[in-house]
C-alpha cells in the first residue's frame, strides 16, 4: 500500500506492506538511523518518536497508522547546526556510555520539557520511566535532561 | 525482527465505516484501536487477523470523558494519558486515576486505549477490574444499534468478551453515587511488567453504613468481581475489622498461578492485603470532604 507520512516537517511516500512498523518505515525506507530499533516489543523505548509532540514507540505503530500524523525524530531536533538543548545537554552531562538508549531518551526528553518545562528530578524520572539504559547510566541522563530545561534555545546557540 | 503476519489494511474514518468494514470484511477482521496489545500479539503470531480496521482516525470521536448527571462517560478510543489526566476522573472515580499511574509506561499510555484494553480482556489487565469495581456499563455498537450490558456479561474469559465478530465498545458508562469513593491497589515488579496483583474497590457509604460495595482483583484468577466479599460489605458498618474480614474473603475466592512473578500462595496473600488497603482508601474518599 502506499503511505505519506510527514517527518520532520517533509513529507515522504512509499510503497510498503500494510504490516511494516514506522520504526522500520523511518530505518530502512526513509535512511532516518538515528531512531534506533531495540526490543520489539515496547519495552526498551529506544524507538521513540515524538507523534504530533507526544513520545510513542515506534516498533508497535504501524506505517499506515502513521500517515496523517507529524512525526519528529531525532534526525529532527538540530536546527542549522545547532543542537537541540536536550542534546546539548547529554554532551555535557555525559548523558550516554555505548549511545543505543539515547534517541528514545532525548525525544522523550524533549517532549516532557515541551509541556513541563521545568520538571522535578522526579517527573523526568517518571517521564523516562518506559525506557531502558542497559549501561544504567540513569543519574547522568537525569542530570542531562535537567541541563536541557536550565537552558533556553538562545543560550545553548549563543 | 518482530513483525505482524500479512494483512490487509483498512482505515475507518467514522463508528459508522468501522461497523460497515466488519461486516464486509467477516469474522477474520480484527478492530486496530491503539495497538498496544493486539500489535504485540500478532508479532508473536497469537492473532493473525487476514484484515486490520485501523480506529486511529477515530480518536477525536471516540476519545472523550464526560460528566453527566449520574454518570461519568468514557469514549473507546480514549487513551491512558487522558484518563491518568483527567480531573473529572481524580475527583468523582479516582480509582481510574490510581490504575493509570501504574498502567504500562508513560510514553505506552500515550497511544494503548481504554477500549482496546477493555476488549483485549487480558487476565491481568487493570481496567477491567477498574470497570467491575465501580460497575460500569459497556456500550456495544452493532448493525442492529447499541445494546449496554455490565462487566459480569461482558467478560467472557480470558481475551474473550460480548463483542460480536461485527460489534465494536465504543462508551464506558460509569454510574456515580453520592457519598461513594473508589480505589485501586497494584503490586507489580518494575514500570511496565503486568501486576503480580492487584485489587480494585468502591464503595457508597449512608450514614456510615456500605449500601453498595464493589471489589474486582486482577491478575489472580478470579471472578469479574469477588462477589462473596461484596456480599459481605453490603449494609455493614464501615470499618477496618470489615474491610480485613472482605479481604480474607477476596483473597479465599480468587485462584492465582504460580508463575515467574510469584507463587501462587504469596499472590494470594497479596490479593488481600491490597483488597484491603483499596477498600480502606474508598471509604476514605467517600466521606464528604467537611466531615
Amino acid at each position: 500500500m502506499q503511505v505519506t507520512v510527514s517527518v520532520n516537517d517533509q513529507e515522504y511516500t512509499r510503497e510498503v506492506e500494510p504490516r511494516v512498523l514506522l520504526v522500520h518505515l523511518l530505518r530502512d525506507e526513509l535512511h532516518l538511523t538515528g531512531t534506533h530499533w531495540g526490543c520489539d516489543t515496547s519495552n526498551c523505548g529506544t524507538c521513540v518518536v515524538l507523534m504530533d509532540g507526544e513520545p510513542v514507540k515506534s516498533c508497535t505503530v504501524l506505517a499506515a497508522t502513521a500517515a496523517g500524523h507529524d512525526i519528529r525524530t531525532v534526525e529532527g531536533l538540530e536546527v542549522d547546526g545547532v543542537l537541540d538543548p536536550v542534546q546539548e545537554g547529554f554532551t555535557r552531562e555525559h548523558g550516554l556510555q555505548c549511545g543505543f538508549c539515547t534517541p528514545g531518551m532525548v525525544m522523550t526528553a524533549r517532549a516532557l520539557l515541551d509541556c513541563n518545562p521545568n520538571p522535578t528530578d522526579v517527573e523526568i524520572r517518571e517521564a523516562i520511566s518506559g525506557q531502558i539504559c542497559r549501561c544504567t547510566g540513569y543519574a547522568t541522563i537525569v542530570r542531562s535532561i535537567r541541563w536541557a530545561a536550565e537552558h533556553s534555545n538562545e543560550e545553548v546557540s549563543g | 525482527m518482530q513483525v505482524p503476519g500479512p494483512f490487509e489494511y483498512a482505515r475507518a474514518t467514522s463508528v459508522e465505516h468501522a461497523l460497515e468494514l466488519l461486516q464486509e470484511l467477516g469474522p477474520e477482521a480484527r478492530l486496530l484501536a491503539g495497538g498496544h496489545s493486539l500489535l504485540p500479539m500478532m508479532k508473536l503470531r497469537l492473532a493473525a487477523p487476514d484484515y486490520l480496521i485501523d480506529l486511529d482516525p477515530l480518536a477525536e470521536e471516540l476519545g472523550y470523558i464526560r460528566e453527566d448527571d449520574d454518570q461519568v462517560r468514557i469514549g473507546a478510543m480514549t487513551r491512558h494519558r487522558a484518563l491518568l489526566e483527567s480531573e473529572t476522573l481524580a475527583t468523582r472515580l479516582a480509582i481510574f486515576t490510581d490504575a493509570e499511574r501504574v498502567i504500562a509506561d508513560p510514553v505506552v499510555r500515550n497511544r494503548g486505549t481504554i477500549g482496546g484494553a477493555l476488549c483485549q480482556a487480558d487476565p491481568s489487565e487493570d481496567l477491567s477490574a477498574v470497570c467491575a469495581a465501580v460497575g460500569a456499563q459497556m456500550v456495544i455498537r452493532g448493525p442492529a444499534g447499541d445494546r449496554v450490558v455490565g462487566m459480569r456479561e461482558f467478560q467472557r474469559g480470558p481475551y474473550r468478551t460480548a463483542v460480536g465478530a461485527d460489534e465494536m465498545l465504543v462508551e464506558i458508562r460509569v454510574p456515580l453515587h453520592e457519598g461513594s469513593g473508589s480505589a485501586y491497589e497494584k503490586v507489580d515488579r518494575r514500570v511496565g511488567d503486568w501486576a503480580v496483583a492487584a485489587a480494585g474497590a468502591s464503595v457508597k457509604l449512608t450514614n456510615g453504613k456500605i449500601e453498595r460495595g464493589g471489589v474486582a482483583l486482577a491478575a489472580v484468577g478470579s471472578e469479574v468481581t469477588s462477589s462473596g466479599a461484596e456480599k459481605a460489605l453490603a449494609g455493614q458498618a464501615a470499618s477496618d475489622e470489615l474491610f480485613a474480614e472482605v479481604a480474607r474473603l477476596a483473597a479465599a475466592e480468587c485462584s492465582p498461578s504460580t508463575d515467574q512473578r510469584g507463587s501462587a500462595e504469596y499472590k494470594r496473600h497479596v490479593a488481600g492485603v491490597l483488597t484491603e488497603r483499596a477498600l480502606r482508601r474508598a471509604a476514605a474518599r467517600a466521606l464528604p470532604e467537611d466531615a
